[in-house]
Parts: C-alpha cells; structure tokens; sequence
C-alpha cells in the first residue's frame, strides 16, 4: 500500500456496468516527507474519501475485493484515510 | 486505473481463441492534463469507445478479463470506460 493525495475525480457515464455507483478518484503518490512522487494515477473508493485528503491505497486485484461479490474491474482502490503519520 | 486517449485501431485474425470478437484498440495512456505519457497499450474495449475518445483502463489482468466477460483470457488491458469530466483541484 502507498500513501497518496487525491487530487480530483472522474465523471464517467458510459461504462463497464460493474462500475456502477463506485467512486473514481485522481490520486498522486505522495512521498514520506508528503511530496509528490510519481505519476497520477484513477483508483476506485472504498473508503469514503474525498478531494483534498491524505489516502493510502492498493494496487492489484486487490482493488477490487472491497466490493465482493461484484467483480469491479479495478487496479488500484482507496482502501482508507489517513488522519497521520509519524516518522520515527 | 489511468487516464488515456484512443489512438487507433487494431485487426488481428490469428490470435488466441478467447480473444475472438474481441474488439483491440490501441490507447495512449495520458497525464490528467491529457499529455501523453509513457508507450501506447493494446486494450480490449467492452464500452463501445472510439478513436479520439478520452477512456479510462484498467491494467491487470484479471480485471481485464472481467471488463472482457472472459475468465482465464490472455489480457492485461481493457477499457472500462468513456471518461466525460476529469476535475483536478491541484
């Protein structure tokens, strides 16, 4: 899991029907200082975020077990929130 | 999932027995801004996309293979949907 900001969301009307009512959001990979690392990237929500917020999230077919049984054809989801984090 | 732009089309009569009716188009995965970024990608379409359309692709291969209808197909792309709004904030 990696900790990324959300930086946005994405409208799509016509779609996979396994999609319906999921949540699609633009995350950019942040690094432990909170910089930006990496490139953007869409994932689906499974944790009620929103734009703004410091998420972690899973890359896989992980993605998609938050919504068994129906098989959301997903690579990447939000799987919590953070509220912080510390470094030792 | 990342943000891409279909950039062609791609015909294929030899080809492995699960793909068949498959429709292959080629896609450029793009930044949010929607530069291009990175190699373009074969991806199976199950949303009826098009070219220049602005879609949205999953990259594993099982969910490939569900966007597909297919279990056990040899994919590791598919489009899932035609994007209509990205709002970044930042």
């Amino acid at each position: 899991m990696q900790l990324a900001k959300v930086i946005g969301d994405v409208v799509v009307t016509r779609k996979d029907e396994n999609l319906t009512g999921v949540k699609l959001l633009v995350l950019q990979p942040i690094a432990a200082d909170g910089s930006r690392i990496g490139r953007t990237l869409v994932a689906v929500d499974a944790a009620g975020a929103g734009v703004g917020e410091i998420v972690f999230f899973v890359r896989g077919k992980e993605a998609s077990f938050p919504f068994h049984p129906t098989e959301v054809p997903a690579d990447a989801g939000v799987v919590g929130i953070v509220d912080h984090w510390d470094l030792g | 999932m990342l943000l891409a732009r279909v950039i062609g089309t791609v015909v294929a009569t030899q080809k492995h027995a699960k793909f068949e009716g498959a429709k292959l188009l080629l896609v450029q995965p793009t930044t949010v801004d929607d530069q291009p970024r990175g190699v373009p990608l074969l991806a199976v379409d199950s949303v009826g996309a098009g070219v220049h359309e602005r879609v949205l692709i999953v990259i594993e291969g099982r969910a490939a293979g569900e966007a597909l209808g297919r279990k056990g197909a040899p994919v590791d792309a598919a489009i899932i949907g035609i994007v209509d709004q990205v709002d970044v904030t930042e």
